[in-house]
């Protein structure tokens, strides 16, 4: 087991929310929770095919995150991108359709799970190539700034969250628009979900600096290190992210330190990553936690919990039928996408 | 009627269609204010600013990843290669984004983007600049491949590039942005799906494109003196092929020579010859012949070079053999 990071303080006191705040990152957490673990389950009774990469102890990045944001903002993700979707307002059953390869999913079943896009929700995808949706998501807070001072519109104020994991800060891509973004004062935040592991390879021995944050400090640009763990601390992070994007004060690097609780992908023996390591890491179980601070701050007590639960539980159960029941492309549209006006 | 130089032509496009739609946008190495290093963004920076004509730092990759994310935003940008050889450096964002992403999001959106720059072989600038890429890039779905060969072409593809919903990839040669000729004054748009039949004829059809046209008219002078009567075709669009224009000349000459600045493997020509054969076989009177480049990384050497792509004396031979059944 390699030596864990200490993690940072975080003045939870400070953050303020309200019950109805919390109930609604409380929601958005298990969702993203209950759809992974469906999928996993669809996966193994062979129902859902190719790579699939949950997202499952990361929920508080995706609903810290993407929460902070408005409807109109984007937000740009990887292959591990079932839960950023789901968080910026993709419907379950469109991406349950999606996984299931159906028309009705949100790529209409030509994208597959590390392909998921919503044109309507501002989801840029869905990108399986390590590094490639940070520069997409640069174009689209490009395109903000564009409308903003090119074209006088005084309402382009919209945001863009780049997800992307530890193993990318390793490529090309990360440093090239960490460049742009803080020349050009874009407004993006470039949200690095660092669960230690990019497959096989730990962290510590793929990169010469490992504390990712400190890599914003060369390119004038804030970074901060924050528990991605803590919904609570994300999100005081975010917000903060978020204000100076849309007030025009450029970019932020957000290094959230996370865990996967399952493998890479449910490809992956995952035999590398030490039983130690795993149960310290469930220990400190996203969810769990912010249960017991909803409780402590008497926001909401167990059996609206346990109310928001089932109610997702049965999302999940309809949005399994829907995708279950849907119809599949139909053969003659092969073609079609290819070209735009066609 | 204005005399006008191929990379003015070109630089008229793009600030007609600056002018006419504002979300069109500039962005390339030294676009901005040193002016396009063959001069085709020339004074746009001043006229439309920094953000329109945007001066991006040498990342070819990732700067062709943000035109991707700014064109599925509604933006339409026009990449510059500064050379389009340093495309390779961004094959990624153009075969996986700005290509396949259309598709895979099951049409959720559009990708409107140009990505335009000199390629072709020039004058001894060693292999790294004398690319012939145009075949690299055939294979990959929803790119449209265009290639212009005349100031005239130049400036009405370009206009049609930019107005285009979809990717498309638009080579200049580096050797005919000097080219002269009188532009109307009027607007005009060529369309990039078509193909230009430069010269009608009715013994053999000559399917060409970028320079290889120009050495090809070469040859035309000396074959029309020997009383031969060639069609010669500027393909234009490299993909989609107009199998109409393509087609009907075959359906009238029944015999067809293929001269290409592309490498022989994979290239241009290897694609026509099978879609031929798929498509008018019983319609040819002899197997189609193909004058490519040679399969090699082009020498700097410049007796070597000029070995190395096609030449008008060759092309004469061969439209003189097959004229003759000698194939």
């Amino acid at each position: 087991m390699v030596q864990e990071r200490t993690f940072p303080k975080f003045q939870a006191p400070a953050a303020k929310i309200s019950a109805d705040q919390g109930l609604v990152l409380y929601e958005d957490m298990i969702l993203g929770r209950y759809f992974e673990d469906k999928c996993a389950e669809m996966y193994y009774r062979g129902k859902m095919f190719g790579f699939v990469h949950l997202y499952n102890g990361q929920e508080a990045v995706s609903s810290g995150v993407i929460k902070s944001l408005r409807s109109d903002d984007y937000v740009c993700s990887t292959y591990r991108d079932h839960v950023h979707a789901l968080s910026a307002g993709v419907p379950a059953k469109q991406v349950m359709a999606e996984l299931f390869g159906k028309e009705t999913g949100c790529s209409r079943g030509r994208g597959g799970s590390m392909h998921l896009f919503s044109s309507e929700h501002n989801m840029l995808g869905g990108f399986a190539f390590i590094g490639e949706g940070i520069p997409v998501a640069l174009g689209a807070a490009f395109q903000s700034r564009y409308r903003r001072d090119a074209l006088g519109d005084p309402n382009a104020d919209q945001v863009t969250a780049s997800f992307f994991g530890d193993g990318t800060t390793n490529n090309g891509q990360f440093f090239e628009c960490l460049n742009m973004a803080a020349l050009w004062k874009l407004p993006i935040l470039f949200v690095v979900e660092n669960n230690k592991w990019a497959i096989g390879m730990a962290h510590e021995r793929a990169t010469s600096q490992p504390e990712i944050y400190k890599k914003a400090a060369v390119f004038g640009m804030p970074g901060f290190e924050v528990d991605g763990m803590d919904v609570m601390a994300v999100r005081t992070v975010a917000q903060e992210a978020v204000a100076r994007a849309r007030a025009g004060e450029g970019p932020t690097l957000i290094e959230c330190l996370t865990y996967r609780f399952r493998g890479h992908s449910l490809a992956d023996p995952d035999e590398l990553r030490s039983k130690a390591e795993k149960e310290a890491w469930l220990a400190r179980d996203p969810i769990k936690r912010f249960e017991a601070y909803l409780l402590e701050h008497k926001l909401a007590d167990q059996a609206t919990m346990k109310a928001v639960r089932d109610r997702i539980q049965s999302s999940i159960d309809e949005a399994l039928t829907f995708a279950e029941e849907s119809p599949e492309p139909s053969p003659d549209d092969l073609y079609k996408y290819i070209f735009a006006d066609e | 009627m204005a005399e006008t130089l191929l990379f003015n032509a070109l630089r008229e496009a793009i600030d007609e269609e600056m002018g006419r739609d504002d979300t069109v946008f500039v962005l390339g190495e030294d676009v901005g204010a040193y002016g396009g290093s063959y001069k085709v963004t020339k004074d746009l920076y001043e006229k439309y600013g920094e953000l329109r004509v945007l001066d991006t730092p040498i990342a070819e990759n990732s700067f062709t990843g943000m035109a991707v994310g700014a064109a599925m935003t509604g933006l339409r940008p026009i990449i510059e290669g500064m050379n389009m050889g340093f495309l390779l450096l961004a094959f990624n964002q153009i075969a996986n984004n700005a290509g396949m992403l259309r598709y895979t999001s099951g049409g959720n959106f559009k990708i409107p983007m140009v990505i335009r720059g000199p390629g072709g072989v020039g004058r001894q600038l060693g292999a790294e600049h004398s690319q012939r890429l145009e075949a690299y890039f055939q294979a990959v779905p929803g790119l449209k491949i265009v290639a212009c060969s005349t100031p005239y072409n130049a400036k009405g593809l370009l206009k049609a590039a930019i107005r285009d919903n979809n990717p498309v990839l638009f080579f200049e040669h580096v050797l005919l942005y000097n080219l002269k000729e009188d532009l109307p004054n009027h607007e005009y748009v060529v369309p990039l799906d078509k193909a230009e039949i430069v010269r009608p004829g009715k013994d053999v059809t000559i399917l060409t494109y970028s320079r290889m046209r120009h050495h090809v008219t070469q040859a035309v002078k000396g074959l029309e003196k020997k009383g031969i009567d060639p069609e010669v075709i500027d393909l234009i669009s490299l993909k989609p092929l107009d199998f109409d224009t393509i087609g009907a000349s075959i359906q009238k000459t029944h015999r067809v020579i293929i001269v290409e600045e592309c490498m022989r493997t994979g290239g241009i020509g290897a694609e026509i010859i099978a879609s031929i054969n798929d498509r008018y076989f019983d319609e040819l009177d002899a197997p189609v012949v193909r004058l490519s480049s040679q399969d090699i990384p082009t020498p700097y050497n410049g007796k070597l070079e000029t070995l190395t792509i096609v030449q008008p004396k060759q092309i004469e031979t061969a439209v003189e053999n097959m004229v003759a059944l000698k194939v």
